[in-house]
Order: structure tokens, then sequence, then C-alpha cells
């Protein structure tokens, strides 16, 4: 097991498998988003309260778990890269971020779009919204730091300190609502306890949460490929891939 | 371990130590200006500001709604189910408004304790259900059946 993680930690080894894994990661996500969206959006009822717009529930939700998981992914890598200076956590960090910046960004507008029809405002500066705000801003930031250092290397490891500056934005973003009074409700599911939606309203949301994070996996690795090629486009390895050197 | 991989590891150790206390000690001091909301109670007892625009945030008292009868203007209470504020509003309010719900007004005190909201927002809460279930509990909460249904604005 040891010796697998081992491998994994080396460029060639980690392209070669990554470019396996990929495809299949791709198909598993297209069929739990074909599923979970019909299951969404003809199968389950409508809300008591919200009617038939609580359905964006099943963008925005998913959005938000992976704009949070995806810069956890992130701030493992940092610690990785900065102790132990793995290579490939640097280069999963490096392809994480734009996905995670998307994430965010589609969070806070399906948020937006969801927030006028019930609450009646597009925005509020209450804990949750503002929090999850500054974690786009803190995407943008790594994305653009990292992009300033001409030296990958330097680069990954500044980026790798500011991830894990924004880390302590994690746990606030989840207990914003739980710490303050908000607008934005309580935990629905990512609490202790039962969750407090109906089984048949539940089950479509946590396949698109799946068809979600398939998504992340399977283009984090292309995009971790595409970082790895880049990077180590002088050395042998790369000049004799058939992909690179041609027929 | 190496002893240069032990050092960057206290290192990272105490980056994410001195984050989380700095972090940890400014939002405990700004906690009351990061609430959204100012609860009825809050008001009364008088630690809302008296002479500037603040949010109060409770439900909106059942039986109290009144509607001016030419124009947009409504009256109700909004109460935390502890003591309640009469609010006063002119404009549109969103669907979700109605009695029993929580909602969020921003305004100010007027004269007699009387909030003059200038915008009322509906807050909902975290529970998704069809309504026939919906139906179903309200009809087990009348016959008595105590279920945690209180809704906590």
């Amino acid at each position: 097991m040891m010796k697998f993680f081992h491998k994994l930690g080396s460029p060639p080894y980690f392209y070669g498998f990554a470019g396996r894994l990929a495809p299949w990661l791709g198909i598993i996500c297209l069929i739990l988003l074909v599923i979970g969206l019909y299951d969404g959006l003809v199968v389950a009822p409508t809300d008591y309260q919200q009617g038939e717009s609580y359905r964006i529930i099943y963008i925005h939700v998913p959005a938000a778990w992976m704009s949070l998981f995806i810069y956890m992914v992130m701030a493992v890598c940092a610690v990785l890269t900065m102790i132990w200076r793995v290579k490939i956590a640097e280069v999963i960090a490096t392809a994480s971020a734009p996905l995670g910046a998307s994430f965010t960004f589609l969070a806070l507008v399906t948020g937006s779009l969801w927030g006028k029809p019930m609450w009646g405002t597009w925005w509020v500066w209450d804990g949750r919204l503002t929090s999850e705000l500054i974690l786009l801003f803190l995407y943008l930031g790594i994305i653009a730091l990292y992009n300033a250092v001409e030296d990958k290397r330097t680069a990954a490891r500044s980026t790798a300190v500011l991830t894990l500056v924004g880390v302590v934005n994690i746990p606030i973003i989840h207990y914003s609502v739980i710490w303050w009074n908000t607008l934005h409700q309580g935990p629905t599911v990512t609490k202790l306890g039962a969750p407090s939606i109906d089984p048949r309203m539940l089950i479509p949301l946590l396949l698109m949460a799946m068809a979600f994070q398939f998504y992340y996996f399977a283009v984090v690795l292309m995009q971790a490929r595409a970082e790895i090629l880049e990077r180590e486009r002088n050395t042998a390895w790369v000049q004799q891939l058939p992909e690179v050197n041609g027929p | 371990m190496t002893p240069r991989r032990k050092k960057r590891l206290i290192l990272v150790g105490l980056l994410l130590a001195g984050v989380t206390t700095g972090t940890a000690l400014a939002l405990y001091s700004f906690k009351q200006n990061l609430m959204f909301f100012y609860p009825p109670s809050d008001v009364v007892a008088g630690k809302a500001p008296a002479h500037h625009a603040f949010r109060l945030g409770g439900l909106v008292e059942k039986g109290s709604l009144k509607r001016r009868p030419n124009g947009l203007t409504v009256e109700f209470d909004v109460t935390d189910l502890k003591k309640s504020v009469h609010v006063q509003y002119t404009g549109i309010l969103p669907d979700l408004f109605r009695e029993g719900q929580g909602i969020v007004a921003k305004g100010r005190l007027g004269p007699g304790g009387i909030f003059i909201a200038d915008e009322v927002l509906a807050k909902h809460d975290e529970k998704y259900m069809p309504p026939e279930v919906a139906a179903s509990l309200k009809k087990a909460h009348a016959k008595g059946v105590t279920t945690a249904e209180t809704q906590t604005p």
C-alpha cells in the first residue's frame, strides 16, 4: 500500500495512472449526473414551503460542498508540499484552484438566484454569504500568486503558505449559520442527527453531490497531467512519450 | 522523518495555530457586529441602536398582521416567543411572507417603540418536505403530539 503511494508520487507513474483512471471517473460522473438530475428535477416531490423553486438545491448545495472539499484537498496538498516537497501534491493543488474557484462562483450565483424569489434579495452581507465570498477571493488570490512567480516550484511553495493561512475560513463558512444569526438557514444534511429533508428529496441531492465529486476527480487528474507535461517537458521520459514524440 | 522535515512540520503547525488563534480572537471580539439581526428581546431591552438603522429578526406573530385599507402599508408584530416588537412597513413583501414565518426587517425605531421598516426579507428554515408530509405533521401537532417543530429564526 505505502509502496503504491510512493509510486504515485513519481510524475511518470502518476501521468500514466491518471490517464487510465480519468475516463472512467468521467463516465461514472455522467451516469450519476443523468440519474441525479432526472430524480431531482422530475421525480422528487415539490417542497411544502418553496414549491418548485427549491430544486435549485440540486446544483447549489453540491457546488457549495465542493467549494469546501476542494479547498481541503488543496490544504492537504499544501502540507505535503511544505514538509515533504511532493511534486504531485504541488501539481494537484495547482490543478484544483480553478475548479474550486468555479464551484465557489457557481454556489454564489445559484444562491443569489435562489435568494431573490425566496428571501426577497439577491445578496445580503450575513456571515454565510460573506465567508463564502471570501473563499472565492482566496481561490483567486491563490491562482494569481501561483502565476506571479516565475519558478513553478517556488510558486507552489508560496501558494501553499497562502492556502494554509486561508484554511481557517473553512470552519467559519460551515459554522457561520450556527455561531451567528444569519439570513441563510442552518445546515440541513451536514450536522449531527437526522437530515431535515425528506428522503425522496435527499437521494437526488446525494447523487448530484457524488456526480460533482467524480467530475472534480476526473477533471483534476486531466489538468494535473497537462501541468506535469508542461513542468517536465525537458525530461527524457516526456520526450519519449508517443503523444509528445509523434509517430 | 529527517530533522529538516521535522522542523518544517513544526513551522506548519505553528502557522496553523497562530492563524487560528488570531482569527478566533478577532471573531470573538466582533461577535456582536457579526450578528445579522437583533432579536425582539434585545430591542425591547434597549440593546439595539436607537438612532441609526438596524435589522430586526423573528417570527411574524400569528393574528397580528393588519393591512391598511388603501395602499401597501402593513403592520405586524415580530416575536422571538419571549418579547415582541410592532413593525410598520410600506412596500412589496416577499412571497414567503405570512404569519408564523421567520423574517428579517431593516429599519429604525420610531416614536413609541414602533419599528419602521424599509425592507422586509423572508427567512426560511432548513427543512424540506413535500406538502402532504407538512400537512400530516401539522395535523399530528394539532392533536397534541409534540415534535421538534418550533421554527427558530
